[in-house]
């Protein structure tokens, strides 16, 4: 029985001291005598004013005791060198993150990429570099629209164009504020196309298409919600220092009318073409035309250039040569692995962000239904008093019940604020992205290289046994001869193609040395 | 021995000077887990401190469980009729198989307001039952608690029953099967009606603190994942990064503990005050329904003696020879319908007191339990923004 002590109790101070158990007889309040009878004479007075239970109540020392007032909350900040009244909702805003302050949106392109410890790292300031410059880019005025030309559904087809404002300073764009209208899938196009020409940077990523939210959710909820996207994805290109200059952003923001279709979206197409130079492929003209060699294999239309590369990639893997060109920057390795950790982290992170977000909220509800409870409480009591003591609890409830809505209201308060600033790890999620999008690109111009390598290789060689085989017969083989032209031919074209795949790693390699993809 | 301060007063009167005043108090203790799985029950230590001539001597110890107390209850139920027998923790059949140092303490505190209860009531404490309970050694109290269970107990459902059962007869009156059987008292009608309606009140509110006390659960948890997060975070961070990211987390753990603590507190000063409410407003209905059965009997037994009344009369006009047995017949139906009307009277005058009672200690027990709740959750909010404004300066010297 008397290790039985322990059993019950798991953290003995958690539990008021066995002492204080033991004189709790129902009449006397816990700490204090004095409550009882003032209860008592508030009670043959008939006041209901003043709430009797206000003891001084030893419990924590540096108070200056604010629950002696009750209704005054003014006693209870003390004062600091950052923060006003942490009650007063206005100046809740200007409390913290004062060193941290400036637009989020801007700092996110990373000048310094975050696990660069040369860097003066941790600083979320601006970017040093171009101070006088600016781009500022609005997105607003979402507008129904319908499709003109030739749909099949007649009246049907309407989308949502948003107007998109900019104010600026860059010489380049030859005028100072400008807007146009611009429609989800012009941003699309926009992306697909920097993805294209800025292969090896770090280019933002861009919202997502939703197409399951946009068939669920309200559709101005929605509408909202994408503008807000692109608000800041926008913003965050015109922070890029090259990509902001691009072409393809100016014509985005300043053209009017109409952006040209992108080539071929739907799958369909791509397959279709695909298909189409298949044959021509298998049959000879295997090149590769240099100029397309700088994109990575798209699917669907390089087939042939896909399965050639994935068997390069397998041969990498399992092959027992070492591959003509290898990824020898070990740093490049190092860095690669940090930020795969980094990527894992912000996104547990984020994830945990986003649960404390929901207890907060909760805690906010339920004191706030705790408080209504009370309420209701309070009028019932009031309205059915037949006893004094009825009134005087009343009172007391009405107290708790205010004092409870208010900390609900504060709590939805505290939310909104830490959404804001724990979005940060959202947005540096996005900018992984990037990264990862920059680190793939080399990986496949790497990949691609080796593939024209190993081709250039296996050319050769047929060409030699060509040669061979057709030198032993007298006056040469005509077919035999002809097909050694050819091969000559392709052996050249693939020479060039070799040369341009490694011109292009060469180029993302350099991105990635100097200033980390900027 | 634990030191027993010099006493509390054993009954709601004002506080009296210590010594030469009658006193007896009791302290519930030391919970104890015996015997193995489905046969698994807590015991407990009740000391009783008390100068009343009735009992054995100044201090007795003796060792109790949560039947022993669920017979104590029904004894004073059953011979107390008309007082609000203070109510007892729930049984709770599944819960006491995770046996949870939280549910025992709990379990522990309410069986302790519940014996003093009955301790500090003018009329309870004088119970012969109240004495046994405290005084009689362990194979008699195992005795009379097996002996009795099965005449006496009368479950929640139980008493719903009879109520149930009063009200079926009232339709009935309705239907216009039987003479009415209810009350016409207009104030105790209205008393009815608020004890009803209160009951609902008080469970909402009750469910609502309860889920209070989950969110500051779940709270700290989040906390707590976060802290570590953000930790880990800051290693794959260099430099001051990294260390501002681990400052944050380290807060966040402790606040998180802040928490959890706070929880506790909220539950067992607060939800649990709330309950007991609750479970009081229940007892009432118990009597109401002892009330209604009372009132019940003393108009049937009216109704019958008119009808032997009639009986006897036609009886000694007939000069039939079952005059006597007759007349002896309706004697003993006299007393009985007195004695029920002093029953029922007794009940009627007893409630009255102790409605007054009961509202007055139900404002002190919840007065206190509000300050409680408005000073824990005032020293969690400094706390919490004590912690952040002192992580600020850590993390500004990070950033600069």
């Amino acid at each position: 029985m008397m290790g039985s002590e322990n059993q019950g109790f798991e953290e003995a101070h958690l539990y008021a001291s066995k002492e204080e158990m033991e004189n709790l007889v129902l009449d006397e309040p816990l700490n204090d005598n004095k409550s009882h009878s003032n209860y008592r004479s508030a009670l043959s007075s008939l006041a209901d004013t003043h709430h009797p239970l206000s003891p001084p109540v030893a419990a924590t020392p540096a108070d200056s005791d604010p629950l002696l007032a009750p209704p005054s909350y003014s006693d209870f900040g003390n004062p600091s060198i950052h923060d006003n009244s942490y009650l007063d909702p206005p100046s809740y805003a200007d409390v913290t993150f004062s060193p941290f302050d400036g637009d989020t949106g801007n700092d996110i392109n990373g000048i310094e990429s975050p696990s660069k410890s040369s860097d003066n790292s941790g600083s979320l300031s601006r970017s040093p570099s171009s101070s006088s410059e600016y781009i500022k880019i609005t997105v607003s005025n979402p507008q129904k629209e319908q499709e003109t030309s030739n749909s099949l559904v007649p009246g049907g087809n309407t989308y949502v164009t948003y107007l998109i404002t900019t104010r600026t300073n860059i010489p380049e764009f030859g005028a100072s504020e400008f807007s146009v209208r611009r429609r989800f899938r012009d941003i699309v196009t926009l992306s697909d196309r920097l993805a294209e020409s800025y292969r090896g940077y770090f280019v933002p990523p861009r919202p997502d298409k939703n197409v399951v939210e946009s068939q669920v959710m309200q559709k101005q909820e929605f509408v909202e919600q994408r503008r807000v996207a692109l608000e800041k994805y926008l913003r965050r290109l015109a922070d890029h220092p090259v990509i902001r200059k691009s072409d393809e952003l100016k014509v985005f923001l300043q053209v009017q009318g109409k952006l040209p279709l992108p080539t071929s979206t739907d799958v369909a197409s791509r397959m279709l073409d695909g298909a189409a130079k298949l044959p021509k492929q298998l049959f000879g003209e295997s090149a590769v035309a240099p100029h397309e060699i700088v994109q990575p294999a798209k699917g669907g239309r390089d087939l042939l250039r896909l399965f050639k590369e994935l068997r390069q990639s397998m041969a990498n893997d399992w092959g027992g040569s070492k591959p003509p060109v290898v990824e020898e920057d070990k740093e490049f390795l190092e860095r690669k692995e940090k930020m795969h950790e980094l990527e894992q982290q912000l996104s547990n992170a984020s994830q945990q962000a986003e649960s404390l977000v929901k207890a907060q909220q909760d805690m906010g509800e339920t004191m706030g239904e705790l408080g209504l409870a009370f309420i209701k409480l309070t009028k019932f009591e009031n309205e059915e008093a037949m006893f004094n003591s009825q009134r005087v609890r009343a009172a007391d409830m009405k107290g708790l019940a205010t004092a409870a809505v208010k900390a609900s209201r504060f709590y939805r308060e505290l939310n909104a604020q830490t959404v804001k600033h724990l979005d940060t790890f959202h947005e540096y999620l996005g900018l992984m992205l990037s990264v990862n999008g920059a680190f793939s690109d080399r990986s496949s111009a790497l990949l691609t290289v080796q593939t024209l390598i190993s081709e250039l290789d296996s050319l050769h060689s047929r060409a030699e046994k060509l040669e061979s085989a057709s030198s032993k017969i007298f006056g040469g083989d005509k077919s035999r001869i002809h097909k050694l032209e050819e091969l000559k031919e392709t052996i050249r074209v693939t020479e060039d193609a070799k040369n341009v795949a490694i011109r292009e790693y060469e180029r993302i390699k350099g991105l990635m040395l100097d200033d980390d993809g900027i | 021995m634990e030191p027993q301060q010099r006493s509390v007063s054993g009954s709601s009167q004002s506080p009296r000077s210590p010594s030469s005043q009658p006193f007896l108090s009791v302290s519930v203790t030391d919970p104890v887990k015996l015997g193995n799985g489905v046969q698994a029950y807590i015991s407990y230590r009740v000391i009783t401190k008390t100068n009343f001539p009735e009992y054995q001597g100044p201090e007795k110890i003796v060792i109790r469980r949560y039947s022993d107390f669920v017979w104590l209850r029904d004894r004073l139920f059953e011979k107390y009729k008309g007082i609000f027998i203070p109510p007892l923790p729930e049984k709770s059949a599944v819960e006491k198989f995770r046996f949870s140092a939280e549910f025992i303490e709990m379990r522990r505190q309410a069986l302790d307001i519940f014996v003093n209860r009955i301790a500090s009531h003018q009329e309870l404490q004088q119970s012969e039952d109240l004495r046994t309970f405290l005084q009689a050694d362990e194979e008699m109290m195992e005795r009379l608690r097996s002996h009795e269970t099965g005449i006496f107990k009368k479950k929640p459902a139980d008493l719903m029953q009879i109520f149930k059962d009063v009200q079926s007869r009232v339709s009935d009156v309705v239907l216009g099967k039987e003479k009415p059987v209810e009350e016409s008292n207009p104030e105790y009608e209205k008393l009815k009606n608020y004890v009803f309606e209160l009951e609902n009140h008080l469970a909402e509110a009750q469910k609502h603190a309860y889920r209070l006390v989950k969110r500051h659960r779940e709270l700290g948890q989040s906390l707590s994942d976060f802290g570590k997060a953000a930790k880990l975070l800051g290693a794959c961070e260099g430099n001051a990064l990294g260390k501002a990211f681990s400052e944050l987390g380290a807060k966040s753990e402790t606040l998180s503990i802040k928490l959890q603590k706070e929880a506790h507190q909220l539950l067992m000063s607060f939800e649990e005050p709330l309950k007991d409410y609750v479970r009081a407003v229940q007892s009432i209905k118990a009597t109401i329904a002892e009330r209604a059965n009372a009132f019940r009997q003393q108009c049937e037994l009216a109704e019958t003696i008119k009808l032997k009344e009639i009986n006897l009369d036609k009886l000694m006009l007939t000069r039939s020879d079952k005059v006597g047995e007759a007349e002896i017949e309706y004697k003993e139906l006299k007393a009985a319908s007195e004695e029920a009307t002093n029953r029922f009277e007794t009940i009627v005058r007893l409630m009255n007191e102790e409605i007054v009672r009961f509202q007055e200690q139900k404002t002190v027990d919840m007065g206190i339990a509000f300050h409680e709740f408005a000073k824990g959750q005032a020293r969690l909010a400094n706390g919490i923004a004590d912690a952040w404004r002192s992580l600020l300066p850590k993390l500004e010297v990070c950033s600069s």
